[in-house]
């Protein structure tokens, strides 16, 4: 019976050895890829208390850290204008750790960031409380504001507002937004109600990785079709001078589908059309026969170069900036409403915004910049971003043929609410069907055409036809203006 | 056997010194807790600090007068233990919760239970008296939280918790001692019957069919635990606990392989039948994506960040962020220890534990009656075993399941049924290492021959 004893302690000790390894593993071998885990918040709420830099708009802080009254913390996250900035700052809690710039930014704001190395030796020496780097954006003030006031209360929207030559983000908005003072609260039990109050209005763009312009994918309608026309005189097949097919239906052979033009627009006037025509009108008939001559690899591939499918977050210094995407298995009829912007293929507010600042650059998309310098707490700068060309979406000759059809579409087609007087103004509109009657309404576009400055991004969501045409280009209108009268 | 060539010796004022350290850890945690939350010896720290010194000291004044050669690294291992555990309970406590004043009063109840254990009880041979009331008090333990009225319904997916007065209380804990008292007497008096007949199937030896009785049993036990209880956890135990018994009186390695055969097949019916058991296999396996993070998997991957932000040295008690983890005082406490004392700290923990059942298995081997080695080394595999799944779920290493650890997590019947084992094993240990008891047996263990394995053994003794 000894034995058998013996030999039950051996195997306790055994099942020991094994959680001394799975603790080594864990604490030591292991530790470095659970720190790094998305999952894990435990790096922000570290310097939870601490002297946090600030999140800078035309030199006034829209996130700072003040001294507060609580016995637990030193400092209070506070936010100035929250429901105007929530959408870029997000939020810095305790107890649901941080989203927006206060995540991806975390090391500068907090001070921990390879730059600030020595700067946390001095504070060590000195004794002082850390205290972290400010963020300046690139956002104008007035323009974030005009933005967002643009959108209705109660409507979903989100509006995108670049340099196209520079990238940098001028105003990047959406609605429902909501006050991430609410959240950053200390006092527990307010911070889980206000949470759990937010969570429940649909469309809040509380996380960017899932709403708001950078993470809502959205169906582009129309505005897709600037990808097509890209593909098309890429391919060599088509040129200026292309007649293109206009039937008012599109039949499919074996299914009952037909793939129509709108029955109330202009392009039910003729069942040819020349190219021009087709984008000024937004012709449905002509783009999907494009995609079908051209394959799905060709559209996949022109939208890939417009920025599809890439994760924008590093250049943004978000966290992520979700890819839109171009579906993979289509049949026919598929890539045919695809390449509308219907059915599967998705795209960010912010996608779509690149979109048009590459065909107003000459066809170089500029890396989007959100993040105009860091300074460290005595002023001095560690970081300055500078305008880099991210990738070269097509051709300057292309590019100038795009800009010319998409001036004639606000000069005399279906944008014409965007037209500015005394500036040439490029724009694009569309429409994605939802299925239940409303739509999402889009305007992308930019001016003035021949040196653009300033390119303007809307999506509103669920809306009727009417309405969405209401709050796409004329709105739009309103920004140029804004931007090019400052 | 070793122990035979050295003159019993009571080595209680080893056990005092010792006693005086494990206070001075526990206490020295409460300590630097209370620092860090700016009320560093307030009335609250001298009190509770008092309480469990006394509590301690009183114990070790009984071991003096009742069981003076009881194993004196036993009781100090485990007030460190329950020190540590009521530090940083303690340290966990968000304000207006008072789980540290409950888990010490808890405590005070279970060491006060144990004394009692060993005043009255004297000799643990009395046990094997109870055999089959021991068997019949676990079923009636393991029937009761499911009596509706007395049951507290499921709470958190177990139905194991009874409502007494305003508490809840788990008898699953308590059912782990009587089933190792019951499976004790059962084997010791059987061991020969189950030994006698078998078949030879290459290099094992199986028991007849019939002799499988009680292996059966133990098995459809925690079967019926895991169904009707849901507790994955406790059901593992039980079994553990009966193969290493059997294991043990029979010293056939065929029981082993029939039980660990047996919880192979139980746990793979259970993982395609028992949705709470699937969820749980699936959510140990893909903890890490983000839909099973939501829906299941936090606990763990909190504990694990946890304990990754902890590393090598720890952030020091009071220094992390230990009450990000749901359950930080209970289910994952070991994790809330590793962040916060480091692998270090979590180390020198689980070595107590170590320490701790093989001091059970030490007794195991020095006792000479068969009831108490199957007893000792039963209660110790079970501390082992628990520890086992709990540290082992907290790591990753298997699925979690919910078992308290040891002295260390909050929970009133866990320290209760821990400290009458800590009871029992100190009496093991003192007959084990006291002077060959030559009284005659006490009344009862009826069957059992003078000298267990050998009676060789028996005359080298006298």
């Amino acid at each position: 019976m000894n034995q058998a004893i013996r030999n039950s302690w051996v195997a306790a000790i055994a099942m020991f050895a094994l959680i001394f390894g799975a603790i080594s593993f864990v604490q030591v071998v292991g530790a470095d890829d659970l720190k790094g885990n998305p999952l894990n918040q435990r790096a922000i709420l570290q310097n939870y208390c601490n002297d946090r830099g600030a999140i800078i708009v035309g030199g006034e802080p829209v996130a700072e850290s003040v001294e507060g009254t609580s016995e637990v913390c030193q400092f209070q996250r506070t936010y100035a204008q929250p429901a105007l900035y929530a959408g870029l700052t997000g939020y810095f809690s305790r107890n649901y750790g941080a989203t927006g710039l206060e995540v991806a930014m975390n090391d500068q704001l907090a001070g921990s960031s390879d730059q600030q190395f020595f700067d946390r030796i001095g504070q060590l020496f000195l004794g002082n409380q850390p205290k972290g780097a400010s963020a300046e954006l690139t956002i104008d003030p007035a323009i974030q504001k005009l933005a967002y006031d643009l959108i209705p209360d109660g409507q979903r929207g989100s509006i995108v507002v670049t340099n196209p030559k520079t990238g940098a983000i001028l105003a990047m908005v959406s609605k429902p937004s909501y006050d991430p003072n609410l959240i950053a609260t200390q006092d527990p039990n307010a911070e889980t109600t206000n949470i759990n109050e937010l969570v429940k209005v649909p469309g809040i763009n509380l996380n960017q990785n899932v709403s708001g312009p950078t993470g809502e994918l959205l169906a582009p309608g129309s505005v897709f079709k600037l990808v097509d026309t890209a593909a098309a005189l890429a391919s060599g097949k088509y040129n200026k001078d292309s007649v293109l097919p206009n039937p008012a239906e599109m039949p499919f052979p074996g299914i009952q589908y037909k793939l129509p033009n709108y029955a109330g627009g202009n392009c039910y006037t003729q069942d040819k059309a020349s190219f021009a025509f087709a984008l000024q009108q937004s012709c449905n008939t002509p783009f999907a026969s494009i995609a079908l001559d051209l394959g799905r690899d060709a559209i996949a591939e022109q939208a890939a170069k417009f920025g599809f499918g890439e994760d924008l977050g590093d250049q943004l210094k978000l966290a992520y900036a979700r890819g839109s995407g171009f579906p993979d298995d289509l049949d026919g009829p598929g890539l045919a409403q695809s390449a509308i912007g219907q059915k599967d293929v998705r795209a960010t507010p912010l996608q779509i915004a690149l979109m048009t600042s590459a065909i107003a650059n000459n066809g170089v998309q500029m890396s989007p910049s959100l993040v105009k310098t860091v300074r460290s707490p005595d002023l001095r700068v560690i970081d300055e971003p500078q305008p880099e060309a991210l990738r070269t979406s097509t051709t300057p000759e292309i590019a100038r043929q795009i800009t010319e059809w998409m001036t004639s579409a606000v000069s005399q087609g279906i944008a014409r609410g965007a037209a500015v007087p005394g500036v040439q103004v490029a724009g694009k509109t569309g429409t994605a069907e939802l299925g239940n009657g409303l739509n999402n309404s889009w305007f992308t576009g930019f001016a003035p055409a021949n040196n653009p400055e300033v390119s303007v991004t809307i999506v509103m969501e669920g809306v009727d036809i009417t309405t969405g045409a209401q709050l796409t280009s004329p709105n739009a209108k309103k920004i140029f203006e804004a931007v090019l009268n400052k | 056997m070793s122990q035979l060539s050295t003159i019993p010796k009571p080595r209680r004022n080893v056990e005092l010194l010792l006693l005086i350290l494990a206070l001075s850890v526990g206490i020295g945690a409460n300590m630097l807790v209370g620092v860090d939350q700016a009320k560093a010896f307030d009335s609250d720290f001298w009190f509770q600090s008092s309480l469990l010194a006394v509590a301690a000291l009183v114990f070790h004044v009984v071991l003096r007068i009742r069981a003076k050669y009881a194993d004196p690294v036993i009781l100090p291992l485990v007030v460190a233990l329950n020190g540590l555990g009521l530090a940083m309970i303690h340290r966990l406590d968000a304000p207006g919760e008072d789980t540290g004043n409950n888990q010490l009063r808890w405590t005070l109840i279970a060491m006060a239970v144990a004394i009692g254990v060993i005043w009255f009880l004297k000799d643990h041979r009395v046990l094997r008296r109870f055999t089959y009331i021991s068997l019949a008090v676990s079923a009636l333990l393991l029937i009761l939280p499911l009596v509706p009225g007395i049951s507290a319904g499921e709470i958190l997916g177990a139905r194991v918790w009874i409502r007494v007065g305003p508490m809840t209380f788990q008898p699953g804990e308590i059912a782990k001692i009587t089933l190792a008292i019951f499976f004790a007497g059962y084997l010791s008096s059987n061991r020969d019957l189950i030994l006698l007949a078998g078949r030879k199937i290459g290099p094992l030896q199986f028991p007849r069919f019939k002799d499988m009785g009680p292996m059966i049993t133990a098995w459809l036990v925690s079967i019926g635990v895991l169904i009707f209880q849901r507790d994955l956890g406790s059901s593992v135990l039980f079994f553990g606990l009966f193969i290493v018994m059997i294991y043990v009186a029979t010293s056939r390695i065929s029981w082993v392989v029939i039980g660990v055969g047996l919880i192979l097949g139980g746990g793979f019916v259970a993982a395609q039948v028992f949705s709470h058991v699937e969820v749980r296999i699936y959510g140990w396996l893909n903890a890490f994506s983000p839909d099973v993070y939501e829906t299941g998997s936090r606990q763990v991957i909190e504990g694990l960040f946890g304990m990754a932000n902890g590393g090598l040295v720890g952030t020091g008690l009071g220094q992390g962020r230990p009450d990000l983890v749901p359950f930080a005082n209970s289910d994952m406490i070991i994790a809330s220890i590793g962040e916060e004392l480091g692998l270090i700290g979590l180390f020198a923990v689980v070595l107590m534990y170590v320490m701790l059942f093989t001091r059970g298995f030490r007794a195991a081997l020095g006792t000479r009656d068969a009831f108490g080695k199957l007893l000792a080394c039963g209660l110790s595999f079970a501390i082992a075993l628990q520890c086992f799944v709990v540290i082992g779920g907290v790591t990753r290493l298997i699925p979690l399941t919910g078992l308290t650890t040891p002295f260390l997590a909050a929970g009133g019947s866990s320290l209760l049924a821990n400290w009458i084992i800590v009871g029992l094993l100190l009496l093991i240990s003192h007959t084990a290492r006291g002077p060959v008891d030559t009284t005659p047996l006490p009344p009862g263990g009826a069957a059992e021959p003078a000298g267990i394995d050998t009676p060789t053994e028996a005359v080298k003794r006298a």
